[in-house]
């Protein structure tokens, strides 16, 4: 336990230093010393460094919760393995520049992911780990078969070498691979066509392991690997954009429509991802730089306060019993931290100024109407407002309400509350990412990587030439 | 021609099992048969044509070889496979075990 | 299990005349793995299957005498921690993480092609141990009923 708290301080040292240090330049190492065109790479660019800082974050607070929270639940040792396993599978996803690696390292984290879902042994767990242990399965074999197509057509594997032969092969097989790729991470993703797994897994798991999942898994390996295929090497042609646009503004409306007749508090919460999932996915949709910042940015807040709610979840879990929101009221005398921080996050997530939810949906918003498609804009703001009214109805009925709950089962221990504490902290301030200054030191490097399509080439391979 | 349609049936029986079958087991072994599917269609776009297999031994001389790359590839995707199919099955036994049935229409406290 | 005893006489009987082989053989095809199809992963395979045969046939009682599995565990761990300290000593002696960087002999010879040969041993031992530990686990499992 003790090692894994070293390892995960460690890493976030790390990835701040790198991401401070390292504005525009982008370092490539090669496994086992084969030079490029036939060993591995791996990468580092901003949007390497940007991803990580956020995984790093969300494992540090994750880990910090979860030393009270497993002892309450009587659980062991073997807990910190596979969630350094589930760490190690994220990481390694990120930064690699090679297609088989990452289908491995995918695997990885998605056996983790399997077992940590079920680790706790009721009878719902196993049921939910099974749908999803079934459905990751086939969308991993649609994956490899794209991987089997690229090989056949460009008889390379390294992402920049692909992105460098594509134009001078036959375009249709590009809409292959794309659709296959395509299916393949949009069920990681879990966006509308391919969100079934995602109420039953997210809630059924411990909540600690519910914030990972839902913070961090479905953002690395759906969102991140999705912008790297599709800008990076494809070159983002006109119809994958236009359909990241549909099944982004699907997930938007039915996302918050499921949500709001839900009565376990969890589940209302996994039902919120997928709506905001479908803004991130709509933010990519639109493909110009403004859009490519509001999604990014997005994706940054969503970590943030959607692992806090997950958060305040387990610990009213743990202090009270019941996961109903029928069952629960009067929190805010007996339980003052996890009220407060659940009052801020729940105002980020909806959108109210001056929290950072607001700035990036704005930015959203408006890149949609400056692209000249005001549609999507109208479906983004109905979206937000219903996502207001549903967390008003966990506020009223959850922590302000009628039954008043006598005493506390088990307190609430220090650690836990930090852990909340720092990501409550942290919503407010990266609310100041847009302030122009602080703007060109953080997010521009990341839009300049993805908006420059196929500049990621020349990085890769002039590294690898000067290496 | 005839080889790949014969390798896109064996996905489509796959994928049928997944969908439409009620029993935890077969759904399982349909998993195993969708990756028998796709590890076949990566060993099938490494054939040239009258090469032989790439494995240079003592007294042969360098000759035309099929592609080694996707065998390798395929190695590590059979590993992957063996981990998940046991996964898969210790999830069937402690299922078994709390809801004391193999079907899955019987398999459904998580509604809504 | 229902006999816990294994199974008849003649499935005893040739087990024990052919378990041996079929162990020769699995560590024939590790050592030649650089020069022949198989490896590390086949002949790990082939490894756990030899020891699966015996718990096949004679039951699980008779295995637990028979067999350490507490050291079979420790030979798990220890292999994969070998593993990484190979991949380590790249770093510091071949510039690179799992670099190449023991002497390459001559061609077809059974000592060449640097550390091909100790990780494909390594990877044979971890492979199969697994496996087998997996069945075996597998194995004991009682159906509790209830929640």
């Amino acid at each position: 336990m003790i090692l894994s708290v070293i390892a995960t301080t460690a890493l976030l040292v790390l990835s701040l230093f790198s991401f401070i240090s390292m504005k525009d330049e982008t370092v490539t190492y090669s496994m086992s010393a084969w030079s490029l065109p036939y060993g591995i790479v791996l990468v580092q660019d901003a949007l390497t460094s940007f991803i990580l800082v956020m995984v790093s974050i969300i494992s540090f607070t994750s880990l910090i919760f979860s030393i009270q929270y497993i002892r309450h639940l009587s659980m062991d040792w073997k807990y910190y393995s596979l969630f350094m396993l589930l760490v190690t599978g994220m990481n390694g996803v990120i930064i690699t520049g090679d297609f088989f690696n990452l289908y491995v390292f995918m695997e990885i984290a998605l056996f983790s992911a399997f077992a940590l879902v079920a680790y706790g042994s009721r009878a719902e767990e196993f049921e939910a780990a099974f749908k999803y242990a079934v459905m990751g399965s086939v969308s991993s074999f649609l994956i490899l078969a794209g991987i089997a197509v690229t090989y056949s057509a460009t008889s390379t594997l390294t992402m920049a070498k692909v992105a460098e032969v594509l134009p001078s092969i036959d375009q249709k097989v590009i809409f292959w691979i794309g659709a296959l790729f395509m299916a393949g991470f949009v069920l990681k993703a879990a966006a509308m066509p391919f969100h079934a797994w995602l109420p039953d897994a997210h809630s059924s798991a411990p909540a600690p392991i519910s914030s990972m999942l839902s913070g961090v898994l479905i953002k690395a390996l759906g969102i991140y690997v999705m912008i790297r295929i599709f800008y990076n090497v494809f070159n983002a042609p006109e119809i994958f954009t236009e359909i990241f646009l549909v099944l982004g503004t699907i997930s938007i409306i039915i996302g918050v429509f499921l949500a709001i007749g839900q009565w376990d508090m969890k589940r209302l919460l996994a039902y919120h991802s997928i709506s905001q999932i479908g803004y991130i996915l709509l933010g990519m949709g639109i493909a110009t730089p403004l859009g490519i910042l509001g999604a990014v940015f997005h994706l940054f807040n969503h970590a943030i306060f959607k692992s806090l709610l997950f958060y305040n979840a387990g610990s009213v879990e743990m202090a009270l019993g019941t996961r109903d929101l029928r069952k629960m009221g009067n929190l805010m005398k007996t339980l003052p931290t996890t009220s407060q921080t659940s009052l801020i996050a729940s105002l980020s997530i909806s959108g109210i100024p001056p929290f950072n939810g607001f700035i990036s949906k704005l930015i959203i918003i408006i890149a949609a109407l400056q692209a000249g498609l005001p549609w999507y804009a109208v479906f983004a703001i109905i979206g937000s407002l219903l996502t207001l009214a549903s967390f008003m109805k966990v506020q009223r009925y959850g922590f302000k309400g009628e039954t008043t709950v006598e005493s506390v089962e088990n307190k609430v221990g220090w650690r836990m509350k930090t852990a909340m504490i720092i990501l409550a902290v942290l919503c407010v301030a990266t609310s100041l990412m847009i302030v122009p200054g602080i703007q060109e030191v953080t997010l521009d490097p990341v839009v300049k990587v993805i908006a420059d399509k196929t500049e990621y080439i020349q990085l890769v391979l002039g590294g690898m030439n000067g290496n | 021609m005839i080889v790949y349609l014969l390798c896109f049936v064996l996905l489509l029986v796959g994928l049928y099992g997944v969908i439409t079958k009620r029993d935890l087991i077969k759904i399982i072994l349909s998993i195993g048969i969708l990756g028998y599917a796709v590890n076949f269609l990566l060993i099938l776009f490494a054939y040239r044509k009258d090469s032989v297999y790439p494995i240079l031994a003592k007294g042969k001389e360098v000759a035309q070889m099929v592609d080694p790359l996707p065998q390798a590839l395929v190695l590590t995707s059979i590993v992957i496979e063996l981990g998940t199919t046991a996964m898969l099955v210790a999830l069937a036994i402690k299922l078994f075990e709390k809801y004391q049935t193999f079907d899955i229409t019987q398999i459904r406290r998580l509604k809504g | 299990m229902q006999q816990n005893d294994g199974m008849t006489l003649i499935v005893k009987t040739v087990t024990r005349i052919s378990v041996w082989m079929i162990l020769l053989y699995g560590i024939y095809i590790i050592f030649h793995g650089h020069l022949s199809p198989g490896g590390g992963f086949a002949g790990g395979v082939i490894i756990a299957l030899a020891f699966l045969n015996v718990l096949l046939a004679y039951g699980r009682k008779f295995n637990s005498d028979w067999l350490n599995i507490s050291f079979l565990h420790d030979l798990e761990s220890a292999s994969a921690t070998l593993f990484l300290v190979i991949g380590i000593l790249g770093i510091s002696l071949g510039g690179a993480f799992f670099a190449n960087f023991m002497t390459k002999c001559e061609l077809f010879a059974l000592l060449s092609a640097g550390t091909i040969l100790p990780l494909n041993i390594i990877i044979g031992i971890k492979v199969g141990m697994s496996l087998f530990l997996v069945v075996w686990v597998f194995a004991g499992t009682k159906i509790v009923k209830g929640e």
